[in-house]
């Protein structure tokens, strides 16, 4: 045993798909430290992927007045030399008397006033660009020291005024919140909603793969080892759900089903129940050769019962190829569950998200069209890892148990 | 004393596993085959016979890897060529290799002169299919297999005569050394003895300029080869004529194992079949001393120490053995055995 | 050295296995193969017979169909001379308690999952020693291995497949002195193990008939080693048995075209090996 996982672990495809694996079951745990329930809605419709504040994230946070001296103080504002430029310019381009300028010039509010009445950046004169630029400035800044509006927020007592030169600092918000995968057209946290949506797909997977397994194993054994009738009977059956196309069947049978009855469980029982027959020709096939072998005929000398030989003297001997094949099975279960759910037959449930019910929503609401990559990108890297994590495992698991392929 | 067509001097190659081991599975082999000649190497299964022959064709392929030692192929050292160079210019022309599974190696899709214009292009690209096709029916009727032969495909020839056609199409181009591993073992006793009536036919006419024939069946080395190696552990433990190595075989595993010869005549049944106890050393670490030592029922202290080295004696020194005790002690030995067998 | 084992004459003793007209027919209609022709056979007890043939010539199917692993499609096997029934699971079991066999390939002959204590306890177990107390059955493994000259001591723990070749196919005879059956059928036994391990292995064989008086059937396509080892040969060709008799009659003054040419074609030492009795044009 030890001497077979030291040969699997020494296979690199394997370690690889393993490692990629794992990184990817760790992020099924994210939803468990997330601020977010996976279907809970956070905003509205699609949020690009940043840092977001609303305004009533503000209400508890720290404002801070930011300490203008107000009309009384615009030589704290403004430079002697900048002062004697707007001076220059009411007079030049303003039309106002040099004298008229000069008295306002004493007084910070006639100042202002006369300013705010003469000065528009719409005003057309002839002057170079930086000249002009340079008085919107100036104007912009008299705009924000004069400015009186304010926003009330919030209700009742906890009502605050923020007032237009009032800054909140970023680091206060105290609920600000960072999507790092924006949120898809319901307003959920994508990055929530995928994490917990790997955990159900792999999950779906896990019990299709089981169940394919489980029958085609069961099939295989029987057909292979009991051979005569039974193998005609079973391998007409697996003929059967070979020659149609399994995904037509799963169609069909999900079809079938109503949308309130088509839970995850469901629909991994449906994947399951129509991806057996490779599996059982497999299987099959590997017993028949297995069945003629020394051993299993000893047993038989020996008195044991075929029950007894199959489960000790032939199912240890296809139990690797057993391994092998489930995990390809979880990795098409995953992908068959894809399939379903891009066609509108996946899983119905308004309380849990899957990677093709991720990838369907995205597909109703135009994300792709509209730019919205962070809806369906990463879904579609998710259930891109997942199969390719499965991939190299069973083909470094191939090369450990297949002699064939030894190098 | 004729040409040396094929001389290897203490050729060392080892195989690496899968965990990175190093499996020490050709150990110092020395030989030498002369124009006309074959020599024919027995020994247990995992001895180093099989790998033995690959290693002797200069062309290495993981797992197998290279030590140390000459390979020279009438004259031509060959062991530090050119793995490429080795394949164009010496593989098929110079030396042929004739594996045991060799018949099943046949594409069932194509026709037999097929494979001949693979060979031959290989090393005359220019030659035409009349060329080749007049050629093949030269040989192939000369070996008694016909002409039809060549327009068949693998499948539908007898399991003998697939091998024989194999033989055929990998010595068309007259090598000057054949080594054949195992090449009858897998088949009947008739068409066993119709490959080997085609091989010495083929080594009368000169086909074939040497051959070195590797085989577990010992009667059968005795009435094919004009020598035998015996090999244990990846050295060659003894050497010398057919009829010497079977009927006075020095070295304490040689006479075991010429003592467990069975063949349908008289006197078999009375027989005292030799049996050695014990398994071949593990040649991931090669014992200090003898090889043999450790089942050796001959064997003294000394033995698991020291190595003993190759000991020549004869005209032109055509015979060698391995071993501590000297000859006159062995004869000796074997001698008072028998006596005392037949007394009883 | 061994001394020259003495010969007894088994081949007059009481009928163990004998058969009439066995057949057995592989597919239907034009398919139909005929792997054994209608086949006559006696073996007495404590008789050492070996089955020659060439590959295809049937003896697998015939072994199979002794041991009651393959169906026969025509004809009777008599057991201790009465018809062997093995119709229900019970009666098979009740006739592998007297019929057992080892096979050719050590490395395929037992479930490498299994330790070597399970594969010989499971043979006290159906001598119905399953309630004998532990010490007692250590006893009796230990000396089943001592009868194959090895060690119960150093093989307890292990898995088959740790020993090699010589030593598996050691162990099925031990495994084989434990059951004690009327009859043994060696497939085989020794065309895979080292010719050193062969000599080995045939002088335990005949020491399993000599001490428990076991019939042995011994298939083969060796005739040199079946002409060593048997009282009796059966020389069978294309399922049918060309020719049979004492093993020195046969080998020695054989009758049969095909027996003829087999001895012929097979290398020998002392007598010289005739190549002109085959010519190259011959299609073999």
């Amino acid at each position: 045993m030890k001497q077979i996982l030291r040969n699997i672990f020494h296979s690199p495809r394997f370690v690889v798909g393993f490692v990629i694996f794992c990184i990817v079951l760790l992020l099924s745990f994210y939803p468990m430290v997330s601020i977010f329930t996976p279907m809970e809605i956070v905003g509205s419709g699609f949020h690009a992927p940043g840092t977001y504040v609303n305004i009533k994230s503000t209400i508890q946070s720290r404002s801070e007045e930011l300490k203008y001296v107000g009309a009384a103080g615009l030589s704290n504002q403004f430079t002697a030399e900048e002062l004697g430029k707007m001076q220059e310019w009411l007079v030049k381009y303003g039309g106002i008397d040099q004298a008229v300028v000069d008295e306002a010039a004493e007084n910070d509010n006639a100042f202002l006033e006369l300013w705010l009445s003469t000065y528009s950046d719409d005003v057309q004169y002839k002057a170079t660009q930086a000249y002009k630029r340079e008085m919107q400035k100036y104007n912009k800044q008299i705009l924000r020291i004069t400015a009186t509006d304010s926003l009330e927020i919030g209700e009742g007592d906890s009502t605050i005024t923020v007032k237009s030169n009032q800054f909140v600092n970023v680091k206060n918000i105290s609920n600000r919140v960072t999507l790092p995968l924006g949120t898809d057209n319901f307003g959920a946290d994508v990055l929530t909603k995928l994490t917990s949506a790997i955990g159900v797909s792999l999950k779906m997977g896990v019990m299709a793969g089981a169940i394919a397994t489980a029958i085609g194993l069961t099939i295989g054994l029987l057909a292979g080892f009991l051979g005569g009738w039974v193998d005609n009977t079973l391998t007409f059956f697996t003929n059967l759900f070979t020659v149609i196309p399994s995904f037509v069947i799963l169609v069909l049978i999900a079809n079938s089903i109503s949308q309130a009855g088509r839970s995850p469980a469901m629909v991994s029982l449906i994947i399951g129940i129509t991806a057996w027959p490779w599996t059982a020709r497999s299987v099959r096939s590997q017993v028949i050769s297995l069945r003629n072998r020394d051993h299993v005929n000893l047993s038989k000398l020996s008195g044991h019962s075929t029950a007894r030989i199959i489960v000790q003297d032939v199912l240890p001997y296809i139990l690797s190829y057993v391994i092998m094949a489930l995990i390809l099975q979880i990795g098409s279960g995953i992908l068959g569950e894809a399939q379903l759910s891009m066609l509108g037959l996946g899983p119905s449930t308004t309380t849990t998200a899957t990677l093709g019910l991720m990838m369907n929503w995205a597909n109703t609401f135009s994300a792709a069209q509209n730019g919205q990559w962070w809806a369906f990108v990463p879904v579609v890297l998710a259930i891109t890892l997942i199969s390719y994590s499965m991939n190299l495992m069973n083909t470094g698991l191939d090369q450990v148990f297949n002699p064939q392929l030894r190098d | 004393m004729g040409k040396a067509m094929l001389e290897v001097k203490n050729l060392r190659t080892k195989y690496v596993t899968r965990l990175g081991e190093d499996v020490y599975s050709v150990d110092g082999v020395s030989l030498k085959i002369e124009e006309g000649r074959s020599l024919g190497v027995a020994g247990e299964s995992g001895c180093g016979k099989s790998t033995l022959a690959l290693s002797m064709m200069g062309y290495y392929f993981p797992p197998l890897h290279y030590i140390s030692g000459d390979i020279i192929i009438d004259g031509q050292n060959i062991s530090g060529m050119d793995p490429d160079k080795v394949r164009t210019s010496v593989l098929g022309k110079e030396i042929a290799y004739i594996p045991q599974a060799a018949m099943n190696a046949l594409n069932p899709t194509m026709k037999i002169i097929r494979f001949l214009e693979d060979v031959i292009r290989v090393h005359e690209p220019k030659a035409t299919k009349a060329e080749i096709r007049e050629r093949a029916e030269e040989r192939f009727v000369s070996v008694g297999l016909g002409k039809e032969v060549l327009d068949r495909h693998a499948v539908e020839l007898s399991g003998g005569m697939k091998q024989r056609t194999v033989i055929a199409v990998s010595t068309i181009l007259s090598p000057k050394v054949l080594i054949a591993d195992e090449p009858s073992s897998a088949l009947d006793v008739t068409s066993q003895k119709l490959v080997i009536k085609m091989m010495r036919e083929m080594m009368e006419k000169g086909y074939i300029g040497s051959m070195m024939f590797i085989t577990h069946e010992l009667p059968l080395l005795y009435n094919v080869t004009d020598d035998i190696a015996v090999m244990y552990a990846g050295q060659f433990v003894e050497y010398g004529s057919a009829k010497e190595m079977v009927f006075d075989p020095l070295h304490p595993y040689s006479h075991g194992l010429m003592g467990s010869i069975l063949v349908p005549e008289e006197g078999t049944r009375g027989m005292n079949l030799t049996a050695i106890p014990g398994t071949p050393p593990n040649l991931k670490r090669p014992p200090k001393g003898c090889r043999f030592a450790e089942r050796c029922k001959y064997a003294t202290v000394e033995c698991s120490y020291v190595a003993p080295i190759e000991k020549k004696f004869g005209e032109n020194e055509t015979r060698m053995y391995r071993c501590l005790k000297d000859e006159p002690w062995l004869r000796k030995t074997y001698e008072e055995e028998q006596g005392g067998a037949s007394n009883e | 050295m061994s001394e020259v084992r003495e010969r007894k004459d088994y081949t007059n003793g009481p009928l163990c296995l004998s058969g009439r007209g066995v057949t057995r027919i592989f597919g239907h209609g034009e398919k139909a193969n005929v792997a054994v022709d209608h086949v006559d056979f006696d073996f007495h007890e404590g008789e050492f017979v070996s089955i020659v043939g060439e590959s295809g010539s049937g003896k697998t199917t015939l072994s199979k169909m002794l041991l009651g692993l393959l169906p026969i499609s025509e004809g009777e096997i008599l057991f201790q001379g009465k018809v062997r029934d093995i119709s229900t699971r019970a009666k098979k079991a009740e006739y592998w308690k007297g019929i057992q066999a080892i096979f050719q390939d050590p490395f395929a002959s037992y479930n490498i999952f299994h330790k070597i204590d399970s594969v010989l306890l499971d043979c006290i177990n159906m001598r119905g020693g399953k309630n004998l107390p532990y010490e007692k059955k250590v006893e009796m493994m230990t000396e089943a291995c001592s009868f194959v000259n090895l060690k119960f001591a150093e093989l307890t723990n292990k898995y088959p497949f740790e020993l090699s070749g010589g030593q598996m196919q050691r162990l099925m005879i031990a495994r084989i002195f434990l059951l004690k059956p009327k009859i043994l059928l060696a497939d085989e036994p020794t065309s895979m193990v080292d010719a050193c391990s062969r000599a080995t292995i045939l002088d335990m064989l005949l020491n399993l008939r000599d001490e428990i008086g076991m019939t042995i059937i011994f298939i083969t396509h060796d005739i040199g080693l079946a002409y060593y080892i048997s009282d009796t040969v059966y020389i069978m060709e294309h399922g049918k048995f060309v020719e049979y008799g004492k093993a020195d009659e046969v080998i020695l003054n054989p009758k049969a075209p095909y027996t003829k040419r087999l001895i012929s074609d097979v290398p020998k030492i002392h007598e010289e090996w005739d190549l002109s009795t085959v010519e190259l044009t011959d299609d073999y």
